[in-house]
This record gives C-alpha cells, sequence and structure tokens, in this order.
C-alpha cells in the first residue's frame, strides 16, 4: 500500500475527462453505508474502540483486490492541507477529515473507489465514474461490499436494512449523487424552478460541495435522499431519469438562448475567455464562474472540444488546498489569487478565441460581401 | 464545591444543552486533565469522560441523572442524545428505541421496510422472516373474514415455518 502523498501527485481517472457522454453530468457517485453488528458507531465510540475498529476494518479494506497497489493511510498521519486536498477531489468527506486518530481512508490505485473507515459509519465505501453511469460506480461499489460481507458480519435487520449511525441512511445505506453543469439553465433564470421540481420527488441538490454549499461555477449535486423502501435499482433508476431530464432541460435552454440573444452568449463566453486569459489575480468564486462559461463555449463549439477536458481539470486544480500542493507552501489569500491566474493562463496560453456562434457567423457572412462591394 | 468524581475541590465546571435543558458537571483539575475535558480537539463527550467501560455511567451523566428516558442496554446511549445529535450509539439501539426511531421513518423515507440487497449469509432468514410477515397479514385478514377454514391452514402454516426455524443451529 502506498502513502497518499503519491496519490495527490496524480489525477483521478475521472478528472482526466475520459470517455464522457453529453458534457451536462461531469460525474456520478454511489456509497454505501455499513455498520459492525458488534462495535459502537464511531461517533459514540471511545477511542480505544475506534482504534480497535479500525485495526480490524483497514486489513480487510486493503486486501481487496481493487486495492491492489492502492493508497492507504490513517487520518491522523496527514497535515491538514493534505486531507483537504483529498476532500477537493471527493475522495474523503470533510466530516472525515475533522477526524484523526482511529480513522483511516483507502482509495484504489485510479482513485475510482474510496473507502472510508470510521467516519460517521464504520465504513464509507464511495465509487465515482465520469459522466452519467451509476450502473458502474455500483457495480465497483457493491463488488467491495460483496466481497468484505464474506469476512465481516454487518449490522442488518430485517425490516430496517443495513443499520447506519443516522436513520436517513437505513435500508439499502446507498446515496447516489451526479454531478451537473447547468449553465444554461442558470443564465436563462430556469433554474429555481427545475431545481424545485426535482426536490419535491424527494430528491437533493446541493451547491458543488455537497452538504450545504453555494452553487460555484453552475454546478450542482442532485441525489436520492430516501434509502428505505426501494431497492438500489430502482433508486438508481429513478435518479437517473430526472437526471436525463433536467439534462434535456439544460440542452434546450442552451438551444433557445442561442437563438433568442446570441449576443448575450457570445459576450458571456467572450469575456470569460479574455479575463480568464489575461487575468493577473483572481478569486476562486470568480475563477469557476467563468470556467463554467468557458466549458459552455467549448460545448457550443466557440472553442475546440478539448477545452472541456482543460476546464474540468483547472476546476480541481485551482481550489485552495489544490494550490497549495502545487506551490508546495502554505499561501495567503493575495498570493493564492495570483498563483491561480497564473495556472489558468498557462494551460490557457495556446486556446485560439472563440469562433461565435453560428447566427453571427452568418450574419457576418452575409455583410461581408456588402462591405467587400462598398470597399 | 466538591468534584463529581473524586473528593477534590471543584474547579472546571462543564455546561451542555441536552435536550434543552442545561446539564452542569463539576471537575477537579486533576479529573479534567485525566479525562481530558479541556482538550478542545476531543472527540466525543462520552469517551472523553469515561474511557473506556462504564458506558451506561457516561450515559446517565451526560444525558443528567434525571434523565428519564430509554437508554441502551448495550452501549449506554440514550434517547434524549438522540434528539440532540440524531445519531445512533451503536446497531442495538434500534431495538431499544424502535418505536420512537418507527415513528420517524415515514417522513424520511419512500417506505418503512427494507427492499434490496440482503447481505449473502442472512437471505434465507430474510426471506423467511418476509413469508412470515405475509402470512400473518394474511392469517388477519382471514379472521377478520370469519373465513376460520384458510385461517387454520394459514396458521399451520406459520407454525411449521416457526418451528423449522427454531430446530435450525
Amino acid at each position: 500500500m502506498m502513502r497518499f502523498s503519491t496519490l495527490l501527485k496524480y489525477p483521478a481517472d475521472w478528472m482526466a475527462g475520459e470517455d464522457k457522454g453529453v458534457g451536462v453530468v461531469l460525474t456520478s457517485r454511489v456509497r454505501l453505508a455499513r455498520n459492525l453488528r458488534d462495535e459502537p458507531f464511531p461517533g459514540w465510540a471511545t477511542k480505544e474502540r475506534r482504534v480497535a475498529i479500525l485495526e480490524r476494518l483497514k486489513p480487510e479494506v486493503e486486501s481487496l483486490p481493487e486495492m491492489k497497489e492502492g493508497f492507504s493511510q490513517e487520518l491522523d498521519a496527514l497535515t491538514s492541507l493534505q486531507k483537504q486536498v483529498l476532500v477537493e477531489r471527493h475522495l474523503i468527506s470533510r466530516e472525515q477529515a475533522a477526524r484523526g486518530e482511529g480513522s483511516a481512508a483507502v482509495v484504489n490505485r485510479k482513485q475510482a473507489l474510496s473507502i472510508m473507515v470510521n467516519e460517521e459509519d464504520h465504513l464509507r465505501m464511495q465509487a465515482i465514474r465520469p459522466g452519467l453511469n451509476f450502473a458502474e460506480a455500483y457495480g465497483l461499489v457493491s463488488g467491495a461490499d460483496l466481497q468484505l460481507e464474506a469476512a465481516l458480519d454487518f449490522a442488518f435487520d430485517h425490516e430496517l436494512g443495513y443499520l447506519s449511525a443516522c436513520p436517513t441512511n437505513l435500508g439499502t445505506g446507498m446515496r447516489a449523487s451526479a454531478m451537473l453543469h447547468l449553465p444554461g439553465l442558470v443564465l436563462s433564470d430556469q433554474i429555481g424552478q427545475v431545481l424545485q421540481a426535482v426536490a419535491k420527488l424527494q430528491l437533493a441538490v446541493r451547491g458543488f460541495f455537497g452538504e450545504g454549499t453555494e452553487s460555484l461555477g453552475n454546478l450542482f449535486q442532485i441525489s436520492n435522499q430516501s434509502t428505505l423502501g426501494e431497492s438500489e435499482e430502482t433508486i438508481m433508476r429513478r435518479l437517473e431519469r430526472v437526471i436525463e431530464q433536467v439534462a434535456t432541460h439544460e440542452v434546450n435552454a442552451r438551444q433557445k438562448l442561442l437563438e433568442d440573444d446570441p449576443d448575450m452568449v457570445n459576450d458571456r463566453v467572450g469575456r470569460a475567455y479574455g479575463n480568464l486569459r489575461h487575468a493577473y489575480v483572481i478569486a476562486s468564486k470568480e475563477a469557476l464562474n467563468l470556467l463554467s462559461l468557458l466549458r459552455l463555449g467549448a460545448e457550443m463549439e466557440f472553442f475546440p472540444t478539448a477545452t472541456v477536458e482543460v476546464c474540468d481539470a483547472l476546476l480541481m486544480e485551482i481550489q485552495p488546498a489544490h494550490l497549495q500542493l502545487h506551490a508546495g507552501r502554505k499561501l495567503s489569500p493575495e498570493e493564492r489569487d495570483a498563483i491561480r491566474a497564473e495556472i489558468i493562463r498557462s494551460r490557457l496560453q495556446s486556446l485560439e478565441p472563440p469562433v461565435m456562434s453560428r447566427q453571427q457567423e452568418g450574419r457576418t457572412e452575409n455583410e461581408r460581401p456588402e462591405k467587400l462591394d462598398d470597399l | 464545591m466538591q468534584c463529581d468524581f473524586c473528593k477534590n475541590k471543584a474547579t472546571v465546571f462543564l455546561k451542555q444543552l441536552v435536550d434543552g435543558e442545561m446539564k452542569k458537571m463539576r471537575l477537579c483539575e486533576d479529573c479534567a486533565r485525566e479525562k481530558g475535558v479541556t482538550d478542545p480537539t476531543a472527540f466525543s463527550l462520552a469517551d472523553t469522560l469515561l474511557g473506556d467501560g462504564d458506558l451506561e455511567e457516561a450515559g446517565k451523566i451526560i444525558g443528567g441523572p434525571d434523565d428519564g428516558g430509554l437508554i441502551c442496554p448495550v452501549c449506554g446511549f440514550s434517547f434524549s442524545k438522540f434528539q440532540q445529535v440524531g445519531r445512533l450509539g451503536c446497531s442495538e439501539c434500534y431495538g431499544t428505541f424502535r418505536d420512537e426511531i418507527q415513528k420517524r421513518l415515514e417522513s424520511m423515507h419512500k417506505g418503512v421496510v427494507h427492499v434490496g440487497r440482503v447481505p449473502e449469509g442472512l437471505l434465507e432468514a430474510h426471506e423467511r422472516q418476509q413469508r412470515l410477515e405475509q402470512l400473518r397479514g394474511r392469517l388477519e385478514q382471514a379472521i377478520a373474514a370469519e373465513n376460520y377454514e384458510e385461517a387454520a391452514g394459514l396458521r399451520d402454516e406459520i407454525q411449521e415455518i416457526e418451528g423449522s426455524a427454531a430446530t435450525q443451529p
């Protein structure tokens, strides 16, 4: 098993932006909560018990075939900066980052499967895949679940299903969530309406970094709230249908924006390009919002399609902890804003100015001969 | 004022809001240090106070001496603590506080009975349990409809399943 210092140097496979679908759904995540029958939950266990639970669980998790050549570390051996990087990468939760002795994380080579020991539950197993793909994420995480179940006695009740520290996770113990990029719905002021409709279906909508965070960069997370009373497949199918619908609304909103108000779209994308290419000081929030517009531009073919991947990689690179990891030292907020701008400029160095929306193009083409005649 | 743990003079005073009511604890400097009460990075109150074992005692102290609520006999977690933090102490707490938790499930989830994956080792027992519940439901209906012949048949079937479970190792 390798230490996290190695892991942090490489991006996760789902960050590299391969095999992406529509582009509206960035990633799909599935996590399972499991607990040992005969031990108190981590939040109530004494430190001695937690350490004993960790010593029992860690070797089992590390010996999973999927964890071969993976990374494993106890949380108290990490600096707060390293923990923050893992949180920004969604490999551990904020809650776990706050924990010390008796807590560990094990991550596979591709950083697609991560298993937290002694977070809120004894085991929190999570898989992340690019695009809208709950089936693959669930396959990965339930494979680990099956193998661990053969060696461990999980707390299970015939009526309540898998028993978890918090009753909101009873039953399947499964939370599936997708990260969506919805600039079209935000620009056309339809986002509130769409998110309200989603919330009515008993699904949760959150900002970029989970519970209680505001939306940044037009990114939204949609996940199931109910875990009891429906099978894993039913939950995922229902969620996937809703997400597909939201994605369709987003695509239509973009289409309509281009038809109704191409100047506004061109202006937003053009300004985002200009600012990102030439900024020397840029705060995280501004950068995320401009990158969202650049990504939108790339998906509207104003830029080469590979620009989408550059944006997705930057999304992670410009987070505060990733910046400090890059710089190799702690940075003041002012220094961060300068280094953030520097990284963005260097990544976008060779990006040509946008070729604007077709309607606009058509108009210029029509105008051009007249102008030539004038000459 | 005396320390709650020994007879020394108490100098550390701990207050915690439990279920809307302020609970107080008095400790002397030595006991406070020994129990890590002054350590801001402490994990949980029960942890710092009594270490391993004696969890029931910890539950009583944290819940306050006049906590009339339920306490899990396995881990010492009190129901008032659940109302405060929304988490439970151990998997056995679900048995102890079953009725109270059951009431809250309907607003939280789509259903109140688990559907989906079952640990492989429990699959047979789980299916038997579900079959029994189904039969008991039908039995109640048959009795209500005064269909005693069917009810007798169902009763025998239930007893047979229950009997086979009892004889299993």
